[in-house]
């Protein structure tokens, strides 16, 4: 059964398409400011990609913050629950999720076979978001994707204590000044989002979880991914299919939907 | 939910007219209170009113003009004008608007009648003193603080002495500024009739106890107004006697407030006021029905401490033991009474940048109820006037994925 679950998040709107859970074909764009739009268009995408017709495609079930500008999708879920299921799907004894996306971040506690026992989110606050590094990387006028690599050239993480993304870019644009390197404010940058989302996702007591999986576009970034299992004292999987964890839940809840 | 429409007219509940046309009534006695020689006071909302009633002194209350003018989506505009004033935007959002307004008389009903002076009790919070305080130097009028101390603990005989000497230093006050004598059989009955409005607002709530509930929390914050407004006069409970038999009535001809009542569930703190229609809509897209809440339940909370025999003796302990009032393990004990009373499946509790005593203690309050009952709690950030503190799509993200949740919790049979 062909199904194809679509991910509208804040940044990037992913779309996948799975035949009874196998991973046949994924495809992504910005979001921008058409919602329903970017998902015609990974929607679109698939279709073309894979010489398929609409009716060849047996369930579509939409997730993230546009899931209610799906008009095809049969059905919108949360993009807690997608996570949930994507990384079971991947990893069965995952039992917890971090989720750090766009514009917030999430922990999720997860029971067999993917149920969510709880879940918490950032608050309204752009630390420990994707948004966070973006203006980050603008400030320091680095590729974001360089992030990652350029971290682990650092001799130190260099200190950044604040919490706010506008008082944080002040202080990297004082710690330029000042003639540090990038690759160490980079590494403090990491450290800041690792220790925030630790914090967070410590109220829901993951560090008692037997296996922990990071999910979101910014798990890509290893550098963010060692800060946190730093902040958590606990080994972190990233799964390459990350990014589109929640595309892929989506998807296997569409085989149901 | 265009499918649900029909069924609209189950909800209207036939009381809520009576509502508007006793506030309108309250708030043009309170405005013309200069004309008929009477005075006006304003108190606190969780303040000891029985004296000013017992003295024919209209009470009028901020923090009930607050809501409203949150309801009316002007809380935006008023707490700005008081930024602009050089008031922190971290202030309580009712302190804000309450204090802006009155210097522009703003907001849905004008602004309030200049008091003639000013009743503030910390029984809800410590801002409410500071905020009194510029009231009364802004309208140059006496101001009474009646200070209950925070039960950390246990309401000790050292509390209960300077909590009860204060109600007769109160009744001293209101006769110096009214130069009249308080008529004691007058105060006697006005405390068994504010008994009995509490009593009746309590039987109220309780009537969510059944399944489905004839009412929801967002019903509650309306018909709040009066055991606020107008405790201790005949007026309210003749109105919460009339809406106790609606509501009964309904519950036992299994008339749900939500049609379909699957979920039922508690909110905690105040209500977001701008967003109350969304939210109502959004609960019940989902067949989730809000139950009860901390807040309405205030009001009536501490009322076993009441001596209806000797009102002035007893009220100081009640209003001493006012929700807000006491530590979070009681807090959470008294959350935990209505989880069992109203059979919740999960809380969701509003984390309120204005007030700072409610929203404290919540993740301690989260971690005690999932410890002692496994029901799962929800957070949502915002403020109970300023809209600048709500993002729809995050608290819609949040309710969707609580409400998958608990689905899920219940089909796999908890």
């Amino acid at each position: 059964m062909l199904t194809i679950g679509i991910d509208i998040g804040s940044v990037t709107a992913k779309g996948v398409l799975m035949s009874d859970g196998a991973l046949l074909a994924a495809k992504s764009c910005f979001t921008g400011y058409n919602a329903e739009q970017a998902a015609r268009s990974v929607y679109e995408g698939l279709l073309e990609g894979n010489h398929l017709t609409k009716t060849q495609v047996k369930g579509i079930v939409a997730t993230g913050y546009g899931r209610n500008s799906v008009p095809f999708a049969d059905k919108a879920v949360t993009e807690i629950m997608c996570h949930a299921v994507g990384a079971n799907h991947l990893k069965p004894d995952v039992r917890a999720v971090i989720d750090i996306g766009g514009q917030d971040s999430k922990a999720i506690l997860l029971g067999e076979r993917g149920k969510v026992l709880n879940f918490i989110m950032n608050d309204k606050c752009a630390a420990g978001t994707g948004r966070f590094l973006e203006v980050m990387a603008r400030a320091l006028e680095v590729d974001l994707d360089a992030f990652g690599s350029m971290s682990e050239k650092a001799d130190y993480a260099a200190p950044i204590s604040s919490l706010c993304a506008v008082f944080a870019e002040s202080e990297v644009v004082s710690l330029i000044a000042k003639g540090e390197k990038r690759e160490n404010i980079i590494a403090g940058i990491h450290a800041a989002i690792g220790s925030r989302v630790a914090a967070m996702a410590g109220r829901l007591f993951v560090g008692g979880a037997a296996s922990l999986m990071m999910t979101g576009g910014v798990a890509r970034n290893v550098g963010v991914v060692q800060a946190l299992e730093k902040a958590l004292r606990h080994s972190v999987d990233v799964s390459p299919h990350a990014q589109i964890m929640g595309a892929i839940g989506a998807a296997r809840l569409a085989q149901a939907a | 939910m265009s499918d649900k429409n029909p069924e609209k007219d189950t909800k209207t509940v036939k009381s809520e007219k009576k509502m508007r046309d006793i506030m309108t009534a309250y708030y043009i006695d309170a405005k013309t209170a200069r004309q008929n020689n009477k005075k006006v006071a304003w108190i606190t909302s969780g303040g000891p009113v029985e004296p000013l009633i017992a003295m024919d002194i209209i009470p009028v209350y901020p923090e009930n003009h607050g809501a409203m003018i949150g309801a009316s989506k002007m809380g935006i505009d008023l707490c700005e004008k008081a930024e602009a004033m050089g008031y922190s935007s971290d202030l309580c959002s009712y302190a804000r608007a309450d204090i802006s307004c009155a210097t522009v008389n703003g907001g849905p009903i004008g602004g309030l009648p200049a008091p003639d002076m000013l009743v503030c009790c910390n029984n809800i919070c410590g801002t409410v003193m500071k905020w009194y305080e510029v009231q009364a130097r802004y309208f140059q009028v006496p101001l009474f603080i009646y200070d209950t101390p925070f039960l950390h603990t246990e309401y000790s005989p050292e509390i209960k002495r300077y909590a009860k000497r204060q109600m007769e230093e109160y009744i001293s006050f209101l006769e110096g500024v009214t130069g009249r004598k308080m008529g004691r059989d007058r105060m006697m009955e006005v405390g068994r009739i504010s008994y009995a409005g509490s009593q009746l607002w309590q039987e109220v709530l309780d009537t969510a106890v059944s399944k489905p509930s004839p009412m929801t929390a967002f019903d509650a914050f309306f018909h709040l107004a009066l055991i606020v407004t107008l405790r201790g006069t005949q007026q309210s409970v003749d109105y919460y006697r009339g809406l106790l038999a609606e509501m009964q009535e309904r519950a036992k001809a299994g008339i749900g407030a939500i049609p379909g009542e699957k979920y039922r569930l508690l909110w905690d703190n105040l209500p977001i006021w701008y967003r109350m229609k969304w939210l109502a809509e959004k609960f019940a897209e989902h067949d989730a029905c809000l139950v009860a809440d901390t807040y309405t339940s205030a009001w009536c909370g501490s009322m076993q401490y009441i001596d209806v025999h000797d009102f002035i003796g007893s009220a100081a302990e009640a209003y001493t033991r006012s929700y807000l009032n006491l530590g979070v393990e009681k807090m959470a004990r008294i959350v935990l009474g209505m989880i069992d009373k109203y059979d919740i499946d999960g809380i969701v509790m509003h984390s309120n940048r204005s007030c700072k005593p409610y929203s404290f203690g919540q993740f301690d309050i989260q971690k005690i109820v999932e410890r002692e009952r496994g029901i799962p709690s929800l957070l949502i950030e915002a403020d109970m006037v300023d809209e600048r503190s709500f993002s729809e799509s995050q608290v819609e993200t949040r309710i969707d994925a609580f409400i998958e949740m608990i689905r899920e919790n219940k089909v796999a049979g908890r």
